[in-house]
């Protein structure tokens, strides 16, 4: 009865509640470093209520582990909920500010792209424009992937945020 | 009230009769509350000997072990001990005094980020920013350590909190929404294990410290007994079922009985209450009780399933789940003895084929195993043992039958040097009565030697017995067998002479080289009533068998 040890290794979307308290994030990424545990991203801001705040958390691991990544977070004192939203239906979305070379022909080329993935351009100089994206994975890797061509100056990606669908709340 | 006032009037409303300590600058204000005596302090000679200390009165009593101590190094030197305490699951709340909250962060003297060092190795920790939060935070401390699976909680208190004045007032509950340990086992799962162990045809019950912490040994006996089901302990279980049990297997694991372990391999149900599958038990955990299926009962859910897949995971309190599951198990009309008579059969013949042995040397060189059982048959038992790390304390484990929880207090997840002199002061300021031995080795001992002074000062009858092998043994052990004989940094050819050492710091120090002179030493130590260092001068390169190596599993196993 013992547990593999090439198990598949999944992404999972962890929402996690926490005391609105200095330190508590230390106390997360901590335990994961502690633990080996991975974290490909990390949101954190304060909820409806001041006093809880609410981070997604996006970690890969086999069965195994996303069982005691999920188990080990909820020892921590400070961690009042951890949902692991991947096992229901939810929204997922993510923000990210691209700065592209946009000279000559390439600027209209930019243009038609961020139109076409409903993307703001939020900043513009006669050699970079600034687009907004937000989606859900999907859609940022296509934009991500049509821009590099153009050439992608800097990036800034915000992470992933996610909700569960429907009447539910955590 | 100032913040310190504040401080020992919340130790007195958790009943806490004695602290552990070292004072420094940040921490003055307390200590100098402590003046009135009110809550007895124990100056101790270092820092990690005060959280042993601390460890060893709660391991002793059940109650958390109180430490207080200074910023900067006064913080620092406890983090072995909270490591322990959380590996250990040991209830202790150590208080550390903190630089001024206006210089914090400003590198002032004898500043440390106690709070940021310790998250890994507390189950909780605090900084008190506001003496207005003090009092409830001593109290979540309090409920945090003892309560659900027990920890370390550490509580950093800036010099200038402790001399703020405001209203005291003692929370009488704790809200906290993060934390609400599971006590009562799900039904369910209880029903299920319950029929699980009637069709179990070899079943073994594999039991760990969790038993103690929980004060579960009684229910633990009567679901052995009920159901005829042999009993293994942890290193940390020891105590919590009677060593001399006819259903005792003694200890499971690298340096367990050949029938623990051979009974733990052919089970087919393996029935883990309060104990973690550690790999000092498990071994190789893909060979680990090929046959078996497991249930698992733990307070700790995150301890679930961690290394071993569970069958049956029952998170909840020993002591509740055991309760339930007797009066599911009593519902069943069967015969269990009769049905067990072939499977305890079996394991009496390897019992009788396979005793913990070793063999006396012609010449009469004094052998360790030989001091641990005369420290057995001597206090007839019914001492409480402490131990450090290493040979000396799988001796200690095996040779020791223990006839009831808390009395064996060792060092078990961290493996800390160290540790069981001032555990043994802890448990003896907890049990004034009680016959206390420290059993050690050469190397250990010298790592809270200074302790000694603590002792003395409190004349306590602590009696320290170093199985002497002027090496260190357990290292030592390992390069015999698996460095080719490279005895790298492991010889203690320079000792301090450890009767003179005694004397030195006004201890009594007795000496024993021959078998004969084993039992009239302790009986002189135990009649003495004071602190005494005993030096048994044993064989140099007797190793511990049997023993699983590393990683390895039972057919593995070298029993000499």
């Amino acid at each position: 009865m013992m547990l593999t040890n090439h198990a598949a290794v999944h992404r999972h979307i962890f929402a996690v509640l926490v005391e609105n308290q200095f330190g508590v994030l230390g106390r997360i990424t901590g335990l994961f470093s502690a633990r080996g545990f991975n974290i490909e991203s990390l949101c954190v801001a304060e909820t409806e209520d001041p006093t809880v705040s609410r981070i997604t958390l996006v970690t890969t691991g086999d069965d195994k582990v996303l069982e005691q990544v999920h188990k080990q977070l909820n020892r921590l004192i400070d961690v009042i909920k951890v949902t692991d939203l991947s096992e229901e239906p939810h929204v997922d979305r993510e923000m990210v500010l691209v700065k592209v070379h946009a000279e000559a022909e390439i600027r209209a080329e930019v243009l038609r792209l961020a139109e076409i993935f409903r993307a703001k351009i939020v900043d513009v100089t006669p050699k970079t424009y600034v687009l907004e994206v937000t989606g859900d994975e999907g859609k940022i890797q296509a934009v991500i992937d049509l821009l590099k061509p153009l050439g992608i100056k800097e990036m800034v990606r915000t992470g992933k945020i996610a909700i569960a669908r429907g009447q539910r709340m955590l | 009230m100032q913040g310190a006032e504040i401080f020992v009037e919340s130790l007195l409303k958790e009943g806490v009769d004695t602290i552990f300590g070292h004072p420094g600058g940040a921490i003055l204000p307390l200590n100098d509350a402590l003046y009135s005596g009110r809550v007895r302090h124990i100056l101790t000679r270092h820092e990690q000997g005060a959280i042993h200390m601390a460890e060893g009165y709660a391991r002793a009593t059940g109650r958390p072990g109180v430490v207080l101590v200074t910023s900067g190094p006064g913080g620092t030197n406890v983090v072995t001990g909270l490591t322990d305490a959380f590996m250990d699951s040991t209830p202790v709340v150590v208080f550390t005094g903190q630089v001024p909250t206006g210089v914090i962060g400003n590198d002032a003297f004898q500043e440390a980020d106690i709070v940021g060092m310790t998250r890994s190795c507390t189950k909780h920790n605090y900084l008190v920013r506001d003496v207005h939060d003090l009092a409830r935070t001593i109290k979540e401390a309090f409920h945090i350590a003892s309560t659900g699976r027990p920890g370390p909680v550490l509580v950093d208190i800036p010099k200038d909190v402790s001399q703020a004045v405001c209203d005291f007032v003692y929370p009488t509950q704790v809200h906290l929404r993060g934390y609400k340990p599971t006590i009562h086992g799900h039904a369910g799962q209880l029903r299920r294990a319950a029929e699980m162990i009637a069709a179990a045809k070899r079943p073994v019950i594999y039991a760990g410290g969790g038993v103690i912490h929980s004060g579960a040994a009684e229910a633990l006996r009567q679901l052995a007994e009920l159901t005829a089901t042999p009993v293994t302990n942890t290193l940390m279980g020891l105590g919590g079922f009677p060593g001399v049990h006819e259903l005792w297997l003694g200890m499971l694991g690298m340096h367990g009985t050949v029938a623990a372990n051979t009974t733990m391999d052919e089970a087919d149900l393996v029935i883990a209450i309060g104990a973690r599958f550690d790999d000092r038990v498990t071994g190789n955990v893909e060979e680990f009780c090929a046959n078996a299926k497991f249930i698992q009962i733990d307070i700790d859910p995150a301890s679930i399933g961690k290394n071993v897949q569970v069958d049956v995971p029952i998170v909840g309190d020993v002591k509740a789940c055991l309760d339930r599951l007797l009066e599911e198990l009593r519902a069943f009309p069967k015969d269990w003895r009769g049905e067990h008579r072939a499977w305890l059969a079996q394991i009496a013949e390897w019992q009788l084929k396979y005793p913990l042995q070793y063999t006396q040397e012609p010449d009469g060189e004094l052998m360790p195993q030989f001091v641990c059982e005369q420290i057995y048959e001597v206090t007839q038992g019914e001492a409480i043992i402490t131990t450090e790390v290493g040979q000396h304390q799988m001796w200690a484990a095996q040779y020791y039958h223990c006839l009831r929880p808390r009395q064996f207090i060792t060092s078990g997840g961290l493996g800390t040097m160290g540790y069981g002199f001032p555990a043994a002061i802890g448990a003896q300021l907890a049990c004034p009565n009680a016959i206390v031995i420290d059993i050690a080795g050469d190397g250990s001992f010298q790592m809270n030697v200074q302790e000694l002074a603590t002792v003395v000062q409190y004349n306590l009858p602590v009696i320290v017995a170093i199985l002497n092998n002027h090496s260190l043994g357990m290292v030592r052990q390992w390069q015999q067998f698996f460095y080719d004989g490279r005895y790298a940094d492991t010889s203690l050819e320079v000792s301090p002479d450890y009767v003179k050492l005694a004397e030195a710091y006004g201890a009594v120090g007795l000496r024993a080289t021959r078998p004969e002179e084993v039992r009239p030493v302790l009986e002189e130590a135990m009649r003495l009533r004071r602190p005494v260092v005993i030096d048994f001068v044993v064989k140099m390169t007797e190793n511990v068998f049997p023993m699983i190596p590393s990683g390895g599993s039972i057919k593995d196993m070298l029993l000499a």
